[in-house]
């Protein structure tokens, strides 16, 4: 349920790249004209004026936006721009580059796209940065935290909707085990996390609940500030609900004084293609106020109109 | 004469250690011998592996005729997984991981000697399949595999039902693995990775890494652990790129005065790895090695059709000339002498220069 709205008659690509080029000539840009055009194109359309663009003007259109424009709207701008894989990419190598095992773009990004998708990401991974993903997460993870998040990022999960009942059952109670023993990081715990398919984990998690009487998670909360025990907890939330598992970090980061900007732009750039219609419903439910109430409130200018038109605001 | 017919046969059938059978030999005996039934009885009182006295006749041997079913099984082996396309040929070699006695050898081979995007052709195939993925099956069933070094007794649980009467009655026994296989996690590791294909290497790391290696080999050599514990074996071992890699082992040698897999010998699976990412060559020739020596196991025998197949278009060159310089006499000539039939000729066809 995406919320992007491309208009019923799509200009030629030629003109689109026209335009754009016009928006960034003279003194100042028109920032209104770059959003009108860029918020309202998919991802097919953006590569096609992408390409127009550098075999028109022999420079990469990417290039003119961070020439021509800064701050948080020149990054929601950028990102919104990439292709799904690319973007996915570059969020993973600025973890890389400000490594902080909290982060959980890494946790978004190996559970919420499917198994093709993020083999994608590793593919422009490749292109863009001449190294591996896994490579580099594994140079700069330490100890448990590179035991959990390398296969998690090097998996390449059954995509089928198989579901094999009494593994389900068994590997709950492995899970229930563990956890009981607070082995958090034990390798069973991340062999069944990192490697059964999504179908496997829904199941294994219902039997947990119907087997112990409580969600998984909630056994995992035994210490509030533990980043591993919360990096867990995300990566269940990502598999079972991803739309209020973002609404989650949507609301944090709208949240009390200042905004993170990063997160906010992120999960609006990243699931606008997607889901981001059921995150504003799973936030109005929430919050009894529309998200892009919320988000006006707590931003502005041209950052401020980027988002509100991904948000599908006209 | 005869004394040299029935060895002929003998050794047709598979005898004194061959591999395959000698069809052409077996269909001429079979006219030479017409009306001489003395000559076939000859030939079963010579063939002690074969047959046994049994009262008045000679019977065969169970065992060898199991022996015999394999042997003339190499030839038609070699042929369907030769037809195969190469993703399913690796995606059904690598399910092998799944049974008992297979070496993980095979899976370390497909892990790190396949291009990143064979690799990747092979899992797709896997799970198209074996409706698993590669790595679910490998984590899974690779952890109670003799090759798995498991440090400490698995946790068992009965689970006690008490019901409403107060009958107790055990539901289940449930086997929780205990301690953990870095085996495992190496080979989960090794057919997860994607690595980078470029020729771009950052010197720096490389040396880096190389002296890291050379500090885990150091402490591993005095102390009860196992260099397969190491977390930075495993990951440099696991993520960096083939460059990278024969770089890293340039400056160990450089750095450190030996060659990394004499310092890896006993590690068997980490050994196995580093010659496949870095050398692959001198591994599959080693690989030969073994399948054509005396005494050579099941399934080092089994390696012969595996690698002829799946380097003959690749490396098959390189593979002849790191066997002479192992072995000093050359692949071909090995081969000829150790192997009958059409698998010897299908094996000579694929392993053989311009």
């Amino acid at each position: 349920m995406a919320t992007l709205t491309v208009p019923s008659a799509v200009p030629a690509v030629a003109d689109d790249s026209e335009q754009l080029r016009k928006a960034f000539q003279g003194w100042g840009t028109n920032e209104a004209l770059i959003i009108s055009i860029l918020a309202h194109r998919d991802a097919a359309q953006r590569r096609a004026i992408r390409r127009a663009y550098a075999d028109t003007y022999g420079e990469e259109l990417l290039r003119s936006l961070t020439d021509e424009i800064s701050g948080d709207f020149e990054r929601a701008v950028i990102l919104w721009t990439l292709d799904p894989a690319e973007r996915d990419a570059v969020l993973v190598n600025e973890v890389y580059r400000k490594w902080h095992p909290g982060s959980r773009v890494l946790v978004e990004i190996a559970c919420t796209r499917g198994p093709a998708q993020l083999f994608a990401v590793r593919q422009a991974y490749h292109e863009r940065f001449k190294r591996s993903l896994e490579e580099d997460i594994a140079a700069h993870a330490t100890g448990d935290f590179r035991k959990l998040l390398v296969p998690l990022v090097s998996a390449y999960r059954y995509e089928g909707p198989e579901v094999n009942t009494r593994m389900a059952h068994s590997e709950a109670k492995i899970l229930h085990e563990k956890i009981q023993h607070k082995a958090y990081a034990d390798d069973e715990i991340i062999r069944i996390l990192t490697t059964r398919s999504t179908a496997q984990l829904l199941a294994t998690f219902n039997n947990y609940n119907n087997e112990f009487g409580h969600p998984i998670n909630k056994d995992l909360k035994a210490d509030p500030k533990d980043e591993f025990l919360a990096t867990l907890r995300a990566i269940i939330r990502c598999f079972c609900c991803p739309d209020r598992y973002f609404e989650k970090v949507i609301r944090l980061a709208i949240a009390g004084m200042g905004t993170d900007e990063n997160s906010l732009t992120r999960i609006i750039t990243t699931r606008a293609e997607v889901d981001l219609k059921l995150i504003k419903e799973a936030y109005q439910k929430r919050n009894s106020v529309p998200l892009e109430r919320a988000v006006a409130g707590d931003t502005s200018g041209d950052y401020e109109r980027m988002l509100l038109a991904l948000l599908g605001q006209e | 004469m005869a004394a040299d017919e029935i060895q002929h046969l003998t050794r047709a059938f598979s005898g004194l250690g061959g591999l395959g059978v000698d069809e052409s030999a077996m269909v001429s005996a079979l006219g030479k011998w017409r009306k001489q039934p003395e000559k076939l009885s000859g030939f079963r009182k010579s063939f002690n592996g074969f047959f046994k006295e049994h009262g008045v006749i000679e019977r065969c041997e169970e065992e060898y005729m199991l022996h015999l079913a394999a042997e003339f099984s190499r030839f038609k082996n070699l042929m369907v997984l030769w037809a195969m396309h190469p993703w399913e040929r690796d995606a059904r070699m690598a399910h092998h991981v799944l049974h008992q006695a297979h070496p993980a050898a095979i899976v370390v081979e497909i892990a790190c000697t396949r291009p990143a995007e064979e690799l990747l052709g092979a899992r797709k195939a896997y799970q198209a399949l074996f409706h698993h993925s590669l790595e679910e099956d490998v984590a899974y069933h690779a952890r109670d595999k003799p090759y798995c070094s498991v440090s400490s007794q698995p946790l068992s649980h009965l689970v006690l039902h008490v019901s409403d009467n107060g009958v107790v009655a055990v539901v289940e026994l449930l086997l929780i693995p205990g301690g953990c296989c870095h085996v495992v996690q190496l080979l989960v590791g090794l057919v997860s990775a994607y690595r980078y294909e470029g020729p771009r290497v950052n010197e720096e790391v490389a040396r880096a890494e190389a002296k890291a290696l050379g500090a885990a080999v150091k402490s591993a050599a005095g102390a009860t652990a196992k260099l397969v514990e190491n977390d930075e074996v495993v990951r440099i071992l696991s993520t960096r790129s083939k460059p990278h890699l024969v770089e890293t082992f340039k400056y160990y040698k450089e750095i450190h005065g030996r060659h990394i897999e004499e310092d890896l010998g006993h590690e068997e699976t980490l050994r196995e790895a580093a010659l496949c990412l870095a050398t692959p060559a001198k591994y599959f020739s080693q690989v030969m090695g073994a399948a054509l020596s005396d005494g050579a196991g099941h399934h080092a025998k089994e390696a012969l059709t595996r690698v002829a197949v799946t380097r003959s278009d690749v490396d098959m060159d390189g593979i002849r000339a790191a066997y002479h310089e192992q072995f000093g006499g050359k692949l071909d000539d090995a081969i000829a002498g150790k192997a009958h039939g059409y698998y010897r000729d299908a094996l000579l066809s694929l392993v053989a220069g311009k």
